[in-house]
């Protein structure tokens, strides 16, 4: 009886083991297959630009070389790719920065605050959720062409210093996890809805805050329609757009140069999920809504 | 008499109804200037026959629909490889997210590597670079045909410019980013009580009958939830389709926005560009209507996961008891 019972869990175990190498191999597999176009760029990057094509399906360069990075550098038209990242970095930020005060601020309001018409408001906010972008587009043209605003970054940018309706939500979500005592004792003990907000909800809903930021940072680093839309001369060509011109297939040939650029304009994005991937995971997760 | 108005000026500036504003002013603004206005604007547009170039605007009525539906091969060419396009990649990529995330569902150190690994081309999957990596990984002389070659399939096919692969490419790309689908997926099993499973395994439920009989029906209102969800955004895929293969060969990867792109800023048809905004605008409030008709099955799920919990404690004493 004992013996049997020993046999059985032994069986187990190397069932259990046999399990879990399987599981790796399975898993492992299909990461590898996932990441295999993206190593691929990455190292051929580092190939001098005739082999990249020729050896398609040789991994590792011969010969490495930082070559295509210094060519592709220098862009294209006399402007450099410092210019674009520059260009990108300040849309980005300003937009970053801008999405993240102001979403908060109006979540808070929603969230916390009863003031005339808020259900009728609330479900405009959700409406415009679910509004394609391109239903928009045309007229937004329109409007910003008549302000001049054409070929400039104002188009990118100052929409959205205006909040956003998946931000605010997302915020909401948060706020309403915070006890509504905390800033009830607050209003008894004098404070205003401005003090609250400033010392009570804003340090709280900071890992939201930062998981907007995200998200933000990377839709516009990867931003491609706008600025096909609005930004028409090379000096102000965001890195998506330059990237687009610079590969294109009528008029480039080195493949070198395509992609050690294509691997720097997506090192950022990397960078940043790399180090908050934390965030961005539990964002995913809570919302369920982004595809 | 000074005082008493100072009291009035604070009661009005610390009001519910003041605050309240002041706080949803940023929203407040930007909808009305960049969402609401906009939208009449486009609405108007899709009955005249705006050119941004040309002075003369006119009414035409329904001039552009009658003409999108009747006299524009384009236009129809575009609605089907669009909805080919989200009909197929939004199943293939919600089929392999659920089927690598039943797998990732365990307890591993090396988890946490996989979620990054499988999560990262949802992040850059809508960039630039990836498009143009992809333009090359499928060339003549690309990777795809050089891995072929070495399994010893001789392939000297050129996936982007022939009219039965190329669609195909794009919706490869898109289901290659699952990783996000994949998460929310995970989230949900990770909500799924254990006890379900413990159940079924003492009746002698196998497997795949505990995948049919326990996780599909409880993780059904999310993938509902998300199957709509992302056919709506695969109707908005534009990126890619520009710059791998710009619409071609012979227009079979011309997707709707694309077309509405070229017809209103390439040659700045904007009103007819409007009306075809408008059409894909019904077809996604009858995809969004579709979302509300199941999001009672979404709150049943919910109300349901949350009745469940004290159950499961009562049950995990009354078993220690027991034993």
């Amino acid at each position: 009886m004992i013996s049997s019972k020993r046999k059985f869990s032994v069986g187990m175990r190397t069932r259990r083991k046999l399990d879990t190498v399987i599981f790796h191999v399975v898993v492992g597999g299909i990461a590898i297959f996932m990441i295999y176009p993206l190593v691929w760029m990455l190292l051929s990057s580092f190939k001098p630009t005739d082999k990249v094509m020729t050896t398609v399906t040789q991994l590792i360069p011969d010969v490495w070389t930082i070559q295509n990075y210094i060519t592709g550098w220098k862009g294209f038209g006399g402007i450099t790719f410092a210019t674009f990242f520059k260009n990108s970095l300040i849309i980005t930020i300003l937009s970053t920065i801008g999405a993240v005060l102001s979403s908060t601020m109006v979540a808070y309001g929603f969230a916390r605050i009863n003031f005339r018409f808020k259900r009728a408001l609330f479900f405009c906010m959700i409406i415009t959720m679910m509004l394609p972008g391109q239903v928009i587009m045309i007229p937004q043209y329109i409007i910003f062409n008549k302000l001049g605003w054409v070929n400039t970054m104002l188009p990118i940018v100052v929409p959205s210093w205006f909040a956003k309706a998946f931000f605010i939500f997302m915020i909401m979500q948060f706020i309403e996890g915070i006890p509504k005592d905390l800033d009830e004792a607050a209003l008894m003990d004098g404070c205003s809805n401005y003090t609250i907000f400033a010392s009570i909800i804003v340090p709280l809903v900071r890992p939201a805050m930062v998981t907007c930021a995200i998200f933000e940072f990377y839709w516009k680093w990867d931003d491609y329609m706008s600025s096909l839309l609005y930004l028409n001369t090379p000096k102000n060509y965001t890195v998506s757009i330059a990237l687009k011109n610079f590969t294109d297939p009528m008029s480039s040939s080195d493949f070198g140069a395509m992609f050690a650029m294509c691997v720097l304009s997506l090192l950022p994005v990397i960078i940043i999920f790399l180090l908050l991937q934390k965030y961005i995971v539990e964002g995913v997760a809570a919302s369920g809504i982004k595809g | 008499m000074g005082r008493k108005k100072s009291d009035a000026f604070s009661r009005f500036i610390y009001s519910n109804n003041t605050t309240g504003y002041f706080f949803i002013l940023p929203w407040l603004i930007g909808f009305l200037a960049f969402t609401l206005v906009p939208f009449i604007m486009s609405f108007v547009l899709s009955f005249t026959n705006y050119n941004i170039l040309s002075p003369n605007t006119k009414f035409v009525g329904l001039d552009n629909y009658i003409k999108l539906f009747t006299n524009d091969q384009l236009f129809l060419k575009s609605l089907e490889v669009t909805f080919k396009f989200a009909f197929i990649s939004v199943p293939l990529r919600l089929i392999f997210a659920l089927f690598v995330a039943m797998i990732l569902n365990r307890k591993s150190k090396a988890i946490g590597i996989y979620r990054v690994v499988y999560y990262l081309p949802s992040i850059i999957g809508g960039s630039v670079a990836v498009s143009v990596m992809w333009r090359n990984l499928f060339a003549k002389d690309g990777v795809v045909n050089g891995l072929l070659q070495l399994i010893g399939i001789n392939s000297q096919l050129n996936w982007l410019s022939n009219t039965k692969t190329a669609l195909f490419t794009l919706i490869l790309l898109y289901v290659w980013q699952f990783g996000s689908s994949m998460l929310i997926f995970l989230s949900g099993l990770k909500q799924i009580s254990p006890t379900y499973y413990e159940a079924a395994e003492m009746d002698g439920a196998g497997k795949v009958r505990q995948f049919f009989s326990i996780t599909l029906p409880l993780l059904s209102p999310i993938i509902l939830f998300n199957l709509v969800m992302q056919i709506i955004n695969g109707f908005m895929v534009f990126t890619q389709a520009q710059i791998i293969t710009d619409g071609g060969p012979v227009n079979e990867t011309l997707v709707y926005v694309l077309y509405l792109y070229r017809q209103s800023f390439k040659y700045y048809e904007m009103g007819y560009g409007s009306a075809m905004a408008w059409i894909l605008l019904v077809i996604v409030g009858c995809f969004t209507a579709l979302v509300f008709k199941s999001s009672n099955q979404w709150v049943f799920y919910e109300n349901n996961a949350r009745q469940d919990e004290p159950n499961k404690k009562k049950k995990g004493k009354k078993g220690a008891g027991q034993a």
